[in-house]
């Protein structure tokens, strides 16, 4: 890996939402370790996962915080997201019920977590549908990449064999609607995956990214409003031994 | 996926099940699960944290005058996280020794210093002594402010210096021996004596650096008070201008952290969760929990399940009064202020405390003060929590007036009834125990150093052992 010079690199905090089985971790599997496993165990006790995401004029450290289990009778803390610079909120494109569950999570993050969170809205599993967009019958073959999907007054019904129960441009107008990035991805194939954590990186605001603190000082609000926990007066490092131990599992 | 269906998973069966999320349990099943323990966390809130949760202010609104509409849909009403139950950290405490320990729980919650320790000090003989200079003074945190604090006269600064340098030369490690006296023998009065210490001066000691909330500590040995006064002392050498520290977002967040750090080591979570009772053996020890939860799968349908388990801990609300808890006999009457303006003298976050000797009471009133610095309330707002114990049942507004006095304006203010503090009615040495174990509700004091003596003697009823914070820290990090 050639090193033009000290590139700034900075820590954001991304949390994953969304329902039970979705593939929350498979996607954070698939953008650390670029594997993907057939019969991923549900989720009871990850802590968090750390990836790098370079762009061009700077270095993103993603700590990517799974939900551990918790969410699975709908008992997640608010604590676990209200610092989060960015969130994954997750359905499953097959699974009606699970947009439901997003839109949820989107809601109960605008209402909870810091102002300037940046949400991806990711629709999972997309090599299980044999068409791409489930619109196929007014919009013709569009290309996989839901970025270039336009138009949302298509005809809903689903083909026979299509497993997919939510359509792209469903998903698409309510994420424009609620400002969310959007992507649909496999995990399986990999398609889209990076393209969401480098969209993220993109996104997260400049300045809310300076007051993060150094190592050890614990994580360091979003926003910078509330950067100078540790910086300023009063901030409290309990453990003043230093480097903390963050690459944890995931299971 | 049939086979990780969360409700056959729950039909397994736990090592222990945990009622109640309030800090003292949460803080247990954090420290089992990382044991490895097959631990299952019950609330019948929709949220953390039990009486200790914070709450935005509608929750406030709803909760004490039933105004379910008011301010939901303010845009600033998530910036508040009021404390039901205000306490601070002691910096150098078993708390925050705990927290040390395990980094995990330190990822998910950042403190910050209290500023100030203040002391109320009436003048003329009562609060109503308007002419005088009542009002409220810093507590000196060791023997050098003591020798320029305005709490004494020039005369008696010498007296508590000296006094002050004495306590911090013990050492609690070398036992109750030192330099001639035996602390566990000698009464606190009597060393006092010794050292010719006036009354105002015992009563700051006692009360603002040994944090005694009533007098009852006089005639106690010393050792205990020795070991408070240096608590004191180190916790503010730590950070600074006071002893405490406290989290940001509010007490609540605590035992959200270590939620956390239970369901990291496997714990499971159920919110919102109805306890219907407990199933006996025939050996008369707790087989398991019956409880009723909405099905994860089917929204709106609820289940009604036996949970096998050998072991429960719970809060006190959990179980009912007589044979597993009784009342301690102190009531605590609390209330939350809601201020446009910082205390006078005491800054925008503090502790004040003011003496039962002050204002002719038997206990001592506090009052936490917060402000947006702890991301508390939105900006311009400030939080005066005020607690005491109930020394009459008729009027507890009439029983806090001194505190509100102190606080100037009042913006809002909400009082609930008093509550009672339960402990355990059993334990552990009885022959036909249970194996529930309640905790004790949070005191009445300032801080959490007993909820973390609750911690520990669960720990101990439970396990047959004390609990090695060190060993955690290795079993925590060892993943
Ligand atoms: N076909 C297909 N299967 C996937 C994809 N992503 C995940 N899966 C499968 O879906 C199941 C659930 O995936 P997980 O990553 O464990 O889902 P999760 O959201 O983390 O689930 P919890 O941890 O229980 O909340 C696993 O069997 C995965 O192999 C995908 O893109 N395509
Ligand atoms: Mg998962």
């Amino acid at each position: 890996m050639s090193e033009g010079g000290p590139k700034p690199s900075s820590s954001v905090k991304l949390v994953l939402l969304g329902e039970a089985a979705v593939g929350k971790s498979s996607l954070v599997l698939r953008f650390v370790n670029d594997d993907f496993q057939e019969n991923k165990e549900p989720t009871i006790g990850a802590a968090f996962l750390t990836q790098k995401c370079n762009l061009p004029n700077r270095t993103i450290k993603f700590e990517i915080w799974d939900t551990a289990g918790q969410e699975r009778f709908a008992s997640l803390a608010p604590m676990y997201y209200r610092n989060a610079q960015s969130a994954l909120v997750v359905y499953d494109l097959t699974k009606a019920s699970s947009l439901t569950k997003a839109k949820h999570w989107v809601a109960e993050l605008q209402r909870q977590a810091s102002p300037g969170i940046v949400i991806a809205l990711v629709g999972n599993k997309l090599d299980l549908t044999t068409q791409s967009t489930g619109l196929e019958g007014s919009m013709g073959g569009l290309s996989l990449s839901a970025a270039a999907n336009s138009g949302a007054d298509g005809d809903d019904d689903e083909e026979e064999e299509d497993a997919r129960q939510v359509t792209t441009a469903e998903a698409k107008g309510y994420a424009e609607e609620e400002g969310l990035l959007f992507y649909e991805t496999s995990a399986k194939t990999g398609h889209n995956v990076s393209e969401v954590f480098t969209a993220i990186a993109n996104a997260i605001p400049e300045s809310t990214l300076k007051t993060r603190g150094g190592p050890g000082t614990g994580r360091g609000g979003a926003g910078g409003s509330s950067g100078d926990t540790f910086g300023g007066t009063g901030g409290v490092n309990l453990s003043a031994a230093g480097e903390t131990n963050k690459d944890a599992c995931a299971c | 996926m049939e086979e990780h269906d969360p409700v056959e998973d729950l039909k397994k069966g736990f090592d222990v099940v945990v009622m109640g999320t309030g800090l003292t349990e949460t803080i247990l099943s954090g420290i089992l699960s990382v044991e490895g323990k097959r631990v299952l966390h019950i609330d019948k809130n929709p949220y953390y944290g039990g009486d200790g949760a914070s709450l935005k202010l509608s929750q406030v609104f709803a909760k004490f005058r039933g105004e379910t509409s008011k301010s939901t849909n303010d845009p600033k009403d998530k910036d508040w996280n009021i404390d039901l139950i205000p306490k601070f950290l002691m910096a150098d405490g078993e708390l925050a020794r705990i927290l040390r320990s395990l980094q995990q729980v330190q990822d998910n919650v950042q403190f910050q210093q209290i500023e100030g320790s203040y002391v109320y000090r009436a003048h003329s003989g009562g609060i109503l002594g308007l002419g005088g200079h009542s009002g409220v003074i810093k507590v000196p945190s060791n023997a050098l402010e003591a020798a320029t604090s305005s709490l004494v006269g020039i005369l008696e600064k010498g007296r508590l210096k000296k006094f002050l340098e004495f306590v911090a030369n013990y050492d609690d490690k070398s036992g109750p021996m030192y330099q001639g006296k035996n602390l566990d023998k000698e009464l606190m009065k009597t060393i006092y004596d010794q050292f010719g210490l006036e009354t105002a001066t015992r009563d700051f000691v006692g009360h603002a650096m040994a944090l005694y909330s009533d007098d009852g500590y006089l005639n106690l040995p010393a050792r205990p008070t020795f070991n408070k006064i240096r608590l004191y002392a180190s916790s503010v050498a730590m950070y600074g201008s006071s002893p405490y520290i406290y989290p940001l977002y509010g007490l609540g967040d605590l035992p959200s952290a270590f939620t956390r750090l239970s369901a990291v080591h496997g714990g499971t979570y159920m919110l919102n969760t109805e306890v219907l009772g407990f199933e006996y053996g025939a050996d008369k020890k707790v087989s398991g929990v019956k409880i009723k939860f909405e099905d994860p799968k089917h929204d709106g349908q609820f289940i009604d399940l036996v949970i096998n388990t050998s072991r429960v801990v719970a809060a006190p609300e959990y179980v009912p009064e007589g044979k597993k808890k009784v009342p301690t006999g102190q009531n605590v009457i609390r209330a939350i202020c809601v201020l446009k303006h910082p205390v006078k003298d005491a800054g925008d976050n503090s502790q004040i405390i003011i003496p039962q000797s002050q204002i002719g009471r038997k206990n001592d009133i506090y009052i936490a003060v917060l402000s947006d610095k702890h991301h508390v309330c939105p900006k311009g707002y400030f939080l005066a929590i005020v607690s005491t114990i109930a020394e009459r049942g008729d009027n507890p507004q009439d029983e806090l007036k001194p505190a509100f006095e102190l606080l100037g304006a009042i913006e809002e203010k909400f009082m609930g009834n008093a509550s009672i503090l339960w402990e355990p009615a059993d334990s552990v040495e009885i022959e036909d125990f249970d194996n529930i174990f309640v905790s004790k509700s949070l005191d009445a004091s300032s801080h959490l150093e007993s909820c973390t003596d609750d911690v520990k003697y669960l720990y101990r009823c439970m396990e047959g052992k004390d609990l090695d914070i060190d060993d955690l820290k290795k079993t925590a990090s060892a993943e």
